[in-house]
């Protein structure tokens, strides 16, 4: 065969494999089908035989592996294969970029820097504890009205949008937070827009007046809480270096049981200092809350940051979360875990996974004094300012390029088979470590796509023993 | 089948026509705030 024709051959069937991943996950062997999103249980022998099929070469692959297993059921297995394909279920035609995705995104939801200041101390904070590398500073009333508005008159026909009260810590500035939230409330009634409103808080100033005000106005929150209380207060020190274990965690009982249990998510950061992670989880879980979230700390050149070797340990320990996590589900006592969480059967759009965070062209930060940044991480980045609130975007090839960095444009990323479902991962991660946003930082990527298997695992086996479908394939 | 079981019904091809809409949430406002993950979002129509 001439050299061009086995060329082409070859750069089929790497094409055919770039559409599939298929992996073992606590003794279930499964198989996704990238461009469709089907996941598939399959037995040890079709994972074999998928080392080898490509859609076309059914002599080939059943020849490969004869010695292994019986000719005669490997030809079952084909045509299994061929059954799935035939549905679109597998091998399923690559994704370009839809007409639905438009070339330029509407901007319809922000992140308020309402204070560049904060009563704690982390050792990880990405905003150098409050000041995002400038001075401690406090959003205006006039700053936080602009921003609304900024959001009303970009937002177009969109009817949903979002506003994140950040820091630093929010609640050192809530009389701009209850100014806002009472202008937005007021406008919404005007223009008919919808506004989520959530804030982020370490619970320090939880005091019983700021429940009842956030429940009246239906404010969501994320509570930032690091798991154990060890290992929370090793990172989490207020400004004296005391521990806030114990403060935070009665404020956060006391505000999650005065919203019946709805509208938040407990959220922590894990660092080299804590890869038995499990732990914090469960005891987020044994501390009484049920919507949880904990990250891997994104850090260069620290201590606790998480490097490429660090990266089996880490795996190990969401192999353990993800029984822990199933073996509570099953007793009855099961949380939500926010990374656990897919829907594999009604997930996003294409547009929807092509624009990712939305960071720079959906979704802006607005710094305390009224510039805006593509995200929160951005702030104080140089050369990362748009504009501003009153001024507008000045900087216009920045929101360009950050729609434009979508998953396909990314060079690491078009042929990944975790790209619809991490969209590429975090620009500022990206820029942190590579001084680019479309050169993907590589750790974060190894433990989202471990974190995405263990996703599937978790919902294909809870939605199997739902059915009562449960095979033994 | 024998020895391949489908777990769900995908509709990723049939969202590259009639997507679009922008009324989910921004991911980044969602739990995270320090990675992407989009594809444990919900559709919101």
């Amino acid at each position: 065969m001439p050299e061009r024709h086995l060329l082409f051959f070859w750069e089929i069937k790497t094409a055919m494999k770039e559409r599939i991943h298929k992996f073992e996950q606590g003794g279930e062997y499964i198989l996704l089908d990238v461009n469709s999103a089907a996941v598939h249980l399959i037995d040890r022998m079709t994972f074999d035989l998928l080392d080898v099929f490509d859609g076309t070469n059914d002599d080939e692959a059943a020849q490969a592996l004869s010695g292994k297993y019986p000719e005669s059921e490997l030809r079952e297995v084909l045509s299994e294969l061929h059954e799935l394909m035939d549905a679109k279920q597998l091998f399923a035609p690559d994704i370009d970029v839809p007409p639905t995705f438009a070339a330029e995104g509407v901007v319809k939801s922000m992140c308020l820097m309402v204070a560049h200041d904060c009563n704690l101390r982390c050792g990880y904070c990405f905003a150098g504890t409050g000041e995002y590398g400038g001075k401690r500073e406090l959003m205006s009333n006039e700053v936080g009205e602009a921003a609304v508005e900024y959001i009303i008159g970009h937002s177009k026909g969109r009817k949903h949008c979002e506003i994140d009260f950040f820091g630093g810590e929010p609640l050192v500035n809530l009389s701009v937070v209850k100014h806002v939230t009472e202008y937005v409330r007021r406008r919404e009634k005007e223009t008919g827009k919808i506004f989520k409103l959530t804030l982020t808080t370490n619970g320090l100033l939880l005091d019983e007046d700021t429940r009842n005000w956030l429940n009246a106005n239906r404010v969501s929150l994320v509570l930032s809480l690091d798991g154990r209380r060890e290992v929370h207060d090793r990172m989490r020190p207020d400004a004296g270096g005391n521990g806030t274990y114990d403060r935070v965690l009665k404020n956060f009982r006391a505000m999650v049981d005065s919203r019946g249990g709805k509208d938040y998510y407990l959220r922590g950061t894990y660092t080299k200092y804590n890869l038995d992670f499990t732990k914090d989880v469960l005891s987020m879980a044994d501390a009484g809350f049920d919507v949880l979230s904990v990250e891997p700390v994104v850090a260069k050149d620290a201590p606790y940051a998480i490097k490429e070797s660090n990266l089996p340990r880490v795996y190990e320990e969401y192999d353990r979360l993800t029984e822990a996590y199933l073996k509570r589900h099953r007793e009855g006592r099961g949380f939500f875990f926010f990374h656990f969480n897919m829907d594999l059967s009604g997930g996003p759009c294409v547009a929807k996974r092509l624009s990712g965070c939305g960071a720079g062209h959906e979704y802006y930060a607005v710094a305390a004094n009224g510039d805006l940044y593509p995200c929160h991480q951005f702030v104080g980045r140089g050369g990362y300012r748009l504009g501003s609130v009153f001024e507008g975007v000045t900087n216009k090839d920045l929101p360009k390029y950050f729609r434009e960095s979508h998953v396909l444009n990314k060079p690491k990323c078009a042929d990944c088979w975790a790209r619809f479902f991490c969209s590429g991962g975090c620009h500022a991660n990206a820029e942190l470590f590579h001084g680019d946003i479309r050169e993907p930082y590589e750790v974060g990527c190894a433990i989202q796509k471990k974190r995405l298997e263990c996703a599937i695992r978790v919902q294909a086996e809870l939605a199997l023993e739902k059915a009562g479908k449960k095979a033994d394939v | 089948m024998k020895h391949i079981q489908t777990v769900n019904k995908p509709t990723l091809q049939e969202t590259i026509k009639k997507g679009g809409c922008g009324e989910c949430q921004a991911s980044c406002q969602s739990a995270c705030k320090t990675s992407c993950t989009v594809g444990n979002q919900t559709c919101e129509k």
